[in-house]
């Protein structure tokens, strides 16, 4: 049984209105599930229900919203299904549009600011070391825990806008000392050069989520060149071929000064060598097909502002000769527009993407062809969301296949 | 037999499709037709309208909790879920559907899970066979 405050007793008993006493009966019903003794207070939490998955989804924010609904903690909301900043990019039915657009509305009305954004890590105000928060939002789950070190387990949609209605988790899994050791070890055993290619980081990703399906990884055999927006894309990938919630890169994320420390001073369950042919096979799994090139897409999870300088750098004086999206936050298109970097970007001829991503809503359209990407994330969902072949490779290959007009292969998996 | 743990109570019957890998609701299955479509699926074009899903831990997105309520409101969601852990995504998703629509979906752990093609009831703490 789940120890309750006086808070949460009141809560409970509808003291603060019917939404809170709502949120509070399913967050207990979750903390039962998950094995939890009590409730804890969170600081922030990022929420996921905003994007449209059916009328459901809608009928739930509704109750909230009768009910008087409003968020106790600072409340981010995640990609939804239109981009507001861009309505004319849809290209799906108006009644979901319709939907879609509601939804994101209850959403705001419930007190959340409209980020729309699958990387609230980008933000100015993201969580610190050590934060208890409830973050919805697989990739931005898996990179609060491993990369800052604030503490969340996998939300899910409903859950997510409880935690944030009454302030509270279920104190269990992730958010515990215990809960956050790696129980498995990986060794990534490749030629140094290889961790200079960004595609390295999705790969391993993709193998990770495979073995360590919902436990701690821990990975040796990286080094300072795991930046962030790498350690973003192996997160990803792991939490989609998976469900890791938390990895630990030996000597880059901060909560693993030592494999030892990683571990919890306890024998991994097991050690896997993780080698260039296994990472090979990845790349394979991730390539559907390789024909005659579509289109591009690039920015799952949302481009960083750091991403953006490096694609204007690659696209300098050039032209795309196929269709090149580039998914990112409104907040970081602000920036990089402020900061003068999009020039070369739009010259090239980019779709920018805002508010939502191209493999949940109909934005891409018809497609002659197959899509390249630089994310495992987009890779392992697009063939079953939108119908696509796709192939993958690092941005540098998107930039130099767009401009050829088919999939090239440059860098060190060339 | 005796489950392990009710997640979320209820009664439900029907024939059991014991899935051989973990399962992604959110983009690996139809809301509209209740199939898997994860082409990766070894089970892909399988259909769990009606099922007792016998499921092997979740996995990926955390939107799998809306997708299970909105093929629960529509009619193609699984009868019952039988799971080998506790899944706290795939909890919230039905008992917001039992919450907004009445249709209860139940859920259970058990250690030995029904084998396919049989019909099974989950009663409460009990699961059952019926053919």
């Amino acid at each position: 049984m789940v120890q309750l405050s006086e808070r949460d007793r009141s809560l409970l008993g509808g003291e603060m209105g019917d939404a809170q006493r709502i949120a509070m009966e399913l967050l207990i019903a979750v903390g039962e599930t998950d094995g939890a003794q009590t409730l804890i207070d969170i600081e922030m939490a990022h929420i996921d229900g905003c994007s449209y998955h059916g009328q459901a989804g809608v009928d739930f924010a509704q109750m909230l919203v009768d009910g008087d609904g409003r968020v106790q903690v600072p409340t981010t909301l995640n990609v939804a299904s239109l981009d507001l900043l861009h309505p004319d990019l849809y290209k799906g039915d108006s009644a979901v549009a319709e939907s879609a657009k509601r939804l994101m509305e209850q959403y705001v009305a419930l007190g959340c600011r409209p980020t729309w954004t699958c990387a609230p890590y980008q933000l100015q105000d993201r969580p610190s070391f050590g934060q208890q928060i409830a973050w919805g939002e697989s990739n931005a789950i898996v990179f609060a825990n491993s990369v800052l070190g604030a503490r969340t387990n996998r939300y899910g949609d409903f859950m997510d806008i409880c935690c944030a209605l009454t302030g509270r988790v279920p104190y269990a899994g992730l958010h515990t000392d215990e809960g956050r050791l790696g129980t498995l070890q990986f060794n990534v055993v490749v030629p140094s050069s290889i961790l200079d290619d960004d595609l390295t980081y999705p790969l391993l990703g993709h193998v990770l989520g495979q073995l360590a399906g919902s436990r701690v990884p821990v990975i040796t055999g990286l080094d300072e060149r795991a930046t962030e927006d790498r350690l973003k894309a192996l997160g990803a990938a792991a939490a989609s071929s998976g469900a890791v919630a938390m990895f630990h890169a030996v000597g880059v994320t901060p909560e693993a000064p030592s494999l030892n420390e990683a571990l919890g001073n306890v024998a991994p369950q097991h050690v896997t060598d993780l080698s260039v042919d296994r990472l090979r096979d990845a790349r394979r799994e991730l390539t559907t097909a390789i024909g005659t090139l579509g289109a591009v897409s690039v920015g799952t999870p949302h481009m960083s502002f750091d991403e953006f300088v490096s694609l204007a750098a690659l696209v300098e004086g050039q032209r795309t000769t196929v269709p090149f999206y580039v998914n990112t936050s409104r907040d970081v298109l602000d920036k990089a527009e402020s900061a003068g970097v999009m020039a070369p970007i739009v010259a090239f001829g980019v779709t920018v993407v805002t508010d939502t991503c191209t493999y949940i809503t109909p934005i891409m359209g018809d497609i002659e062809g197959d899509v390249m990407t630089n994310s495992g994330k987009w890779a392992y969902y697009a063939p079953a969301n939108l119908g696509v072949s796709v192939v993958i490779g690092s941005l540098a290959d998107c930039v130099a296949s767009a401009v050829t007009g088919s999939a090239v292969s440059t860098g060190e998996w060339s | 037999m005796r489950v392990d743990q009710v997640l979320v109570d209820g009664v439900a019957a029907g024939e059991v499709l014991a899935l051989d890998t973990p399962l992604s609701f959110w983009g690996g299955v139809s809301i509209e037709s209740g199939r898997i479509v994860d082409p990766s699926h070894p089970q892909s074009g399988v259909s769990l309208a009606g099922k007792v899903l016998a499921l092997p831990h979740g996995r990926g997105s955390s939107s799998s909790s809306s997708v299970l309520a909105e093929m629960i409101r529509i009619g193609t969601g699984p009868a019952g879920i039988v799971l080998d852990e506790p899944d706290s995504i795939l909890v919230i998703g039905a008992l917001v559907a039992d919450r907004l629509y009445g249709t209860r979906c139940p859920i259970v752990v058990a250690s030995t899970t029904p084998e396919g093609g049989s019909v099974w009831r989950i009663n409460g703490a009990e699961l059952e066979s019926v053919s």
